[in-house]
This record gives C-alpha cells, structure tokens and sequence, in this order.
C-alpha cells in the first residue's frame, strides 16, 4: 500500500516537473517507537478507512444520479421528499459507527493518561526560544539550541538550507533517555506557552507557564527521534525543535556518567586569543542573543533596541556586563552564563555587529567569585 | 414591524415604488435592507481580497525552505491578519450581506425589523476593520500572536508592540457589529414572516441564519470577554492570565473556544442554508427531510457550545474532560452526516443541470464532507496528540472554510444576481471560474494533510527540508486559486452592468417560484417589496403538508 502511495505521489511530482522527490517524504502518519504510538497509528488508520468507505457510499451515490439523473439525459425528477425510516437508519448508523471507534480511542486514551510507576521523571521547560531539560533524579542539567549550522543559514537570506543536515530539525545538546523504561514527562514553560511533540513518541504536550503537564514514553528501539515546537510561541516558534536519543542502557548510563563529570568541572578561566573569543562568542551569542538581536545586530525596529552603535553595547564593559547579569523589564537576566561565556560574548558583541570597540576581555576580568560553582 | 410598514406607508402616499435615494448619501445614510445587503457584500468581496493577498504573502514565503522575503515576526502577522480578516471581515460580513437581501424577500417582509440598527451595524464593522487594519501600520507591527491571541503571549512587550489594544478595541466593534446584525436577524424573523408562514415553512436558509443568530448574540460578548480581561491584565496589571500573579493562561483557552468553537459553526450554519436553497432547485425536487435538517441544524448548534475544549487536547486536562470532549465531539459526526445524506436524496432520481450555483454546491458537498471527515479522525483524542497544531489541522479547517463557506458564498452569489440585478452572469467565465477554483484548492489543501502527517507543525515561517515538494505544490495551487477569484470580481462587475444582455425572467431559474417567495418577485427586485406580505408560501414541502 504505502509502495503504491508513494509511487502515486512520485508520478504527481513528476508531472509537475519536480523531479525526484526527497527520499525521507511521507505522505502518511508514520509508525513510532512505542506502543502508545502504534496504537495511535492503528486507531488512525481505522478511522482513515472508515471515513474512505462512508465516503465511497456517499460520494458514489452522488456521482451515480449526477451521471444518471441528468436532465439533459432526459431524466424526469422525482418528488419524494420525506422518509422516516430512511432518516432513522442514517442517524442509528453512524451512530454504531461512532461507538466503534470511541471504544478503541478509549482504551488508548487511559493508556496514555497513565503515568504511574515510572522509572525516571525529566522536566521540560519550554523557553522563548530553546527547551530547557532537567532529569530529576540524578540532576543532569542543560539547554537545548537549533544547532548553529541551522540557527546561520535560516537568519540568512538566499543562504541554501539543502546544504544543512537536518536543517532546523538539528539541536547543539540532544534529550538522551534509556529504552525500554518508562520515563516520566512533566512540562513547563518560563515565558509563553510552548507544545512538545516528538511524533515517533505518539503525543504532544502543552508547555504551560505556571503549571505542570505530565505525559510518558517507553521508547522500543534505540535510534535519534526528531521533532519541533508546535505552540505559536513568537518570532522563533519555527525554530526551536527537539531531538531524542534513545540509548540501550549500558550506553545510556556511560552518557549519564559523562554528562555527569562534565557538569562538575569548573569553567577553564584561562586566557585566549582574540580570534578564540569572537568565534566562542558567536556561538553564545547564537543561542542567547540572536532570537531577539538579530543576526546582524540590527534588533527589531520598534521592538527590540539594536547593539549595533548601541551606548550600552560599546560603552564601559562592566556597565555593560551588570546590565547582562540583571536583565531588564524586556530582557531576561543572564547570569546563567558563567565567566568565560561573558568574556567571550561581550568581545564579540563590542567588536562585531557594526562595532568595533577594539578591547579584549579575557575571562578572568568577568569571572565572579561563585562562577566557579556555575553549572 | 409595525413601525417600519408604517413609516414607509407615510412616505409613499402616492406610488409606492419611489427608487433609491441618489448620491453617496443613499449608502452612508440607508435604511434598506437591499442597500445595507449590497454594501455587506461588496465590503466583504474587498475584505476577501485583502485577507487573500496576505494568503499569498504566506504561501510566497512558504513556497520554498528558507527565508525569502518575509521577517518571521511579519510572517506571524501575516497569519494572524489573513485569519482576522477573514473570518470577521469576509466571511461573517458576508453572510449578513446575504441575510440583509434575502431573508426579508424570502418570508415576505418589508424590510429588517431593526432598518436604522442596520445601517449601524455595517458601519460599525467598517471601523472595526479599519481600525484593525491600522495596526499593520504600527510600531512593532499587527498582533502576530495568533488569531486565538493567546496569552501570554500575546502580552508580550517583546512580541506584540503596541498593536494590542487597538485589536481589542476592533474585536469589541466587530463584536457589537455582529450583536446587532444577529438581533436585527432574529428580530425579522421572528416578527416579520407573511402571516400565512408558520415556523416550519420558513426556507432553510432562513432557518439556520436564526439559529446562527443565536449562537452569535451568545459567543460574541464572551469573545469580548476574554479579550477585555487580556486589556486588563496588560494595562491594569490584573492576573486573569498571568501565572505570577496567580492567574491561569489555560482560563483563557478556555473561554476563548468557548467562543471560538461556535464561531466556526456561525460561518457554516448560512452555508448549509445556501446549499439546502440552490440543490432542490438545480435537482429539481423539494428538499430531502426539511423537518430533519431543521432539528440537525439545531442539534449541531446546541453541540458547537459543549465541545469547545477539543481544540485543547494537548493543553493538559483531566482523563474526564478529554474522555467526554472526545465522545462529544464526536457526537456532532450525526446532525452533521444526517445533512450530508440529506443533500445526496435531494440530487438522487432528480433531472439534474449544472450551472455555475449548482457546481459550486455539489463541489461544497463533497469537499466539506472530507474536511468532516478529518474533523471526525481529529475528535479522536489520542489522534489529536498527533494532529494537533500540524498542517492536517490547517488542511482540515480550510476544507471546511474555503471550498465550504467561501464556495457557497460565490454559489450564493451566482444563483442571486441575477434576480438583485436582472441581468444574467457569463455562464461561461462562471464555469471558468468555478473549475479552476474547484481544482486549485485542492492542489492548495489536499497536499497539506501530507504535510501535517509527516510532522510539519502549523504557523511556521520556514520549515525542514523534507516538506519542501509538497509546500511548493501547496503554494502553485494558492497562486492559481487567488488569481481564478478576480474572475469571480470581474463576473460580479459585469453583471452589476449588463452582463449577457439576456432579459432574466421573474423565477430566472427554471421553476424556482415552487421554491421560494424571492422568485415571485420581479428581476431586478424593486427598491422596495412586500410592502403588503404576500398570502401564500409556496414552498413545495409546505404545499403538502398544509
């Protein structure tokens, strides 16, 4: 069936001139990686069929009388214009109908509602414009941005997202979760309302401020699942997807030890090159800064006030580095950022963009007594 | 009623048909239900054009990954405006149009019970969309949070700019617009039928424009609601909606579907009436199981108030609500097939023709019921999860809007002109314009179910690359189907001034005068009519049953 879809649509793409399609298109829900997924797929595909068959009916009596019942075939009209029994039977039929689909779709929904005796919980916090990820049980911590390749060519007019793997489907830090436990999802949001949907998973969960939604996953095959923000949730709504990896547990539990050791060792204050702090600066200026800035700088005309030439931007350093730290009414504080981010953000904020102050911080300069016990 | 036959009666002591006042006063200033139809419906026209043209700028950008041409905030705007517009400014304003003309010539009234609230009511709704139109003008731009404006992110400095109260305050015009056209509807029919029209003898268009009267004057002031509190929240720091201060952003969701799911009915309940009006006509047969359209009508009227929060699946609600707003939801499958079916008896072993009212119908048919039937597949909860803010949603809600709504609109459109104006339409540019519409939109929405089920979430300015083929053929289907419409504009054009040449008779389709009160009277209609009500209906159902 599917080969024969695929075909079909091959054959209407080629006819518009289009050439081969892309390889990974699919013209249908696709079967996930867990069993709450297939049921759901299962339950779709029930329903796709029974809406084809009423449809057939339907549509198949209308053409019937639209061929046959033409007036200029000669075709005298008939009268008739009420029938009970008729009128009953298409109101108890669908209604049997109905009966048979909600029983399935019942039983999937409990299955999905059930999110007890799960193995391991990870908090999601949705974020303008990034996920936030904390396992809860052995405190691993870390953002997850558009990877840079995609964060450059989409902020680029004219620049070609065919040469970009993955383009906006790529992240910097993936979700890595074991297979075959149930993990526990509890979704929030610090800003807007954001949605998490990974399809392969089976559901998609709304991030709310303020509050906690749960929803859980048992993933059955190890692999790299891929997904997007589906909740309108600003100017970068297209931009902020999700990416999972899910590990056969001895790889998974090497992941956690790794990630684990990572998170403790201290930020390398030591001094670097120029060239080293504008291109680290540029990465954190992507993930932090770009989403409201610009790429060039430029902010929003009305919105959002513009670094390039800003006095803030090219003024003192220090004002400059407290302004970053405490945030303002329309900027959040990022004193997320430890020492080193600082120094390499600032230096390429005051000396790109459109400025060139000419200095050169080095870590050491921004680094605060506590960033040693940052992240 | 008495007090408009009256006032009428005075003017015209001498000869009743006395025409229309001249110059621009006549429009600005008119209590003609006749007048007041026409300005809804050209103002509509020019709001669909208006809607359309950001339509395009959408599929422009969409038309290929990576950005082109559109910042993505503006892209937000984009989507934003093209929904407002045209849902509050062509679509709804067009049904009025519809009902201004035709609901007093169809039960045999005078004029609109309420003819100086009329004249408000339209210029109301001018205001309202200059005034959200301004906003495009704005520093930082028009609302780009989504037309469900939800919080908080549409209260966002950040986001928004200073656009927000200025759309408020225009959904607050477009909101008492709505009102008092939805009172003027309910006030004509209830008041103003021939004394010799009984309830059940009023033709179906009129039947669902008073049950969507209703459903009007009950959303509206909750839509007005909801979007005061947003008002507060931003400038009186109050906390309806705002987490911090105790507030729940989901409240909003709530309320705003509580308005927002009827409201998607009140663009498709007239639409079933138009339809129920032209197929008995082109099939030449009564209506098939009147008294049963009528309680379905009414079935799906009272539905669309309990099920609102199936647009809200995924915002996380207990196992109870998504288990009954699933089995509701569902529920509406029924009144809504029951129609369906009762379309198909109507056209079976009937003698059929097709001009242009009557394609556009059966195309109505068949296209609404697959975006019913992606309705169905989406009211199954689990399903939900997977569909839900996907372009299946965009696929499946502009199936029921455009090839539904906006198509029976044109069909209205070209079944009426000829009686309002006397002259006959090109039947051949109406064929035209009919199949390249007819075709297009499918290349425009059916391609988008694809996407949605790959996993091309909606609202997105710039999208993976693997959605690319389907999102150019989406948008070459959007460019054909924008451009067949100025077709629509130069036939409506046309025909205002001459059109075929063809002297149109009094029923001008053929035996029409078995079907309605309209087409008793003579083509063009006279400024004024019914100025006594006729004496009988003859409608062909109501023929038998008295």
């Amino acid at each position: 069936m599917n080969k024969a879809k695929q075909l079909f649509a091959g054959l209407i793409l080629m006819a518009l001139g289009l050439g081969a399609a892309q390889a990974d298109y699919t013209l249908n829900l696709t079967k996930g990686v867990t069993k709450v997924s297939n049921d759901i797929y299962d339950l779709h595909m029930l329903i796709l069929w029974i809406c084809v068959i009423v449809g057939i009916g339907v549509f198949g009596t209308m053409f019937y009388s639209i061929y046959h019942h033409r007036k200029s075939k000669g075709h005298k009209a008939a009268q008739f214009h009420e029938n009970t029994t008729v009128e009953i039977i298409w109101t108890i039929v669908p209604t049997l109908i109905l009966i048979g689909m909600a029983i399935p779709a019942t039983k999937t929904m409990l299955e999905l509602d059930n999110v007890a005796k799960s193995d391991m919980t990870i908090q999601v916090t949705g974020r303008q414009w990034y996920w936030d990820y904390k396992y809860l049980d052995n405190d691993i911590h870390f953002e997850s941005h558009l990877d840079e390749a995609s964060e450059i060519t989409h902020r680029t007019v004219g620049a070609d997202p065919r040469s970009v793997p993955h383009y906006l489907l790529n992240v910097d830090k993936p979700l890595v979760i074991p297979v075959n436990k149930k993990v526990r999802f509890v979704l929030t949001s610090g800003d807007v309302i954001h949605s998490w949907w990974v399809p392969a998973l089976g559901w998609k969960k709304d991030a709310n401020p303020g509050f906690i939604n749960e929803a859980w996953a048992s993933v059955d095959k190890a692999g790299t699942y891929r997904g997007q923000c589906t909740e309108l949730c600003g100017r970068d709504h297209g931009f902020m997807p999700i990416v999972v990896i899910a590990m056969e547990q001895p790889d998974y539990d090497a992941w956690v030890k790794k990630t684990l050791d990572q998170q403790k060792q201290k930020p390398d204050l030591s001094d670097q090159s120029r060239e080293q702090l504008m291109a680290h600066g540029q990465s954190v200026y992507l993930k932090n800064c770009v989403g409201c800035h610009q790429i060039n700088g430029a902010g929003v005309p009305g919105l959002i006030p513009a670094l390039t030439g800003s006095v803030i931007a090219t003024g003192k350093w220090e004002s400059l580095d407290g302004f970053l730290r405490a945030g303002t009414a329309k900027m959040p504080s990022f004193s997320k950022l430890n020492g080193k981010e600082f120094a390499e953000v600032m230096t390429y904020v005051r000396n790109n963009l459109g400025n060139s102050v000419g200095d050169t911080l080095q870590p050491k300069q921004t680094a605060l007594p506590d960033d040693d016990d940052d992240e | 009623m008495s007090a408009v036959v009256d006032e009428h009666d005075h003017h015209a002591d001498d000869h009743h048909d006395h025409g229309p006042a001249k110059g621009i006063l006549r429009w600005i200033v008119t209590t003609n239900h006749k007048d007041i139809g026409t300005m809804y419906l050209v103002f509509a026209l020019a709001m669909f054009f208006v809607g359309g043209a950001m339509a395009m700028v959408i599929r422009a950008e969409l038309f290929e990954p990576g950005l082109q041409f559109v910042d993505p905030a503006f892209f937000n705007s984009m989507t934003t405006m093209h929904a407002l517009v045209m849902v509050f400014g062509a679509v709804m304003p067009a049904f009025v149009g519809l009902a201004n003309w035709q609901i007093p010539l169809m039960i045999g009234a005078a004029d609109m019970a309420l003819p100086r609230m009329n004249n408000m009511s339209f210029w109301l709704l001018v205001a309202g969309v200059l005034l959200l139109a301004s906003t495009l003008f704005m520093e930082g731009g028009a609302p780009n949070g989504g037309w469900t404006l939800y919080p908080p992110l549409v209260l966002q400095p950040i986001t928004v700019g200073k656009a927000l109260p200025f759309a408020v305050f225009s959904v607050h015009l477009l909101g008492i617009s709505s009102i008092m056209g939805a009172i003027n509807i309910i006030a004509t029919i209830t008041n103003m039928r021939a004394p010799s029209m009984r309830m059940m003898d009023m033709p179906l268009f009129v039947w669902t424009w008073l049950i969507t009267g209703f459903l009007l004057i009950a959303v509206m002031p909750v839509f007005a609601g909801a979007v005061t509190m947003l008002l507060t929240d931003k400038f009186f720091h109050t906390s309806f909606f705002n987490a911090a201060g105790g507030g729940d952003p989901v409240l909003y969701e709530h309320i705003f579907w509580f308005f927002g799911h009827p409201e998607v009915y009140i663009m498709i309940l007239p639409t079933f009436g138009v339809a129920s009006t032209i197929i008995p006509i082109f099939a030449r047969k009564p209506l098939f199981g009147y008294a049963s359209m009528v309680w379905a009508t009414g079935a799906i009227a009272f539905l669309a108030f309990i099920v609102w929060a199936h647009h809200m699946f995924t915002a996380g609600m207990p196992l109870a609500g998504e288990l009954y707003f699933m089995y509701a939801t569902m529920i509406i499958a029924i009144p809504t097939g029951v129609k369906v079916f009762n379309w198909t008896a109507t056209m079976w072993d009937g003698a059929m023709t097709f001009e242009t009212p009557m394609l556009f119908s059966i195309a109505f048919v068949v296209l609404f019921t697959m975006g019913g039937f992606t309705g169905l597949m989406m009211s199954i909860a689990p399903s939900d999860f997977q569909y839900h803010d996907t372009y299946f949603i965009v696929a499946h809600f502009h199936y029921t809007l455009v090839p539904a709504s906006i198509f029976m609109l044109m069909a209205a459109g070209y079944f009426w002109l000829p009686k309002w104006t006397g002259h006959m339409y090109n039947e051949k540019i109406g064929q035209l314009h009919f199949w390249l519409s007819a075709i297009s939109v499918n290349i425009l929405f059916f391609p988008q179910h694809f996407l949605g089920l790959a996993g091309m979430p909606r609202r997105i300015p710039d999208y993976a690359v693997q959605f690319a083929d389907w999102n150019m053929i989406s948008s070459i289907g959007g460019f054909i189907f924008g451009a067949s419409q100025l077709l629509f504009l130069y036939i409506v054009i046309d025909t205002v001034r001459g059109g075929t040449g063809e002297k149109v008779t009094d029923e001008v389709w053929e035996d029409a005068a078995k079907h309605g009160l309209e087409w008793t009277l003579p083509s063009p209609v006279p400024y004024h009519t019914w100025t006594t009500p006729p004496a009988i209906v003859p409608t062909e159902h109501v023929l038998d049953s008295h």
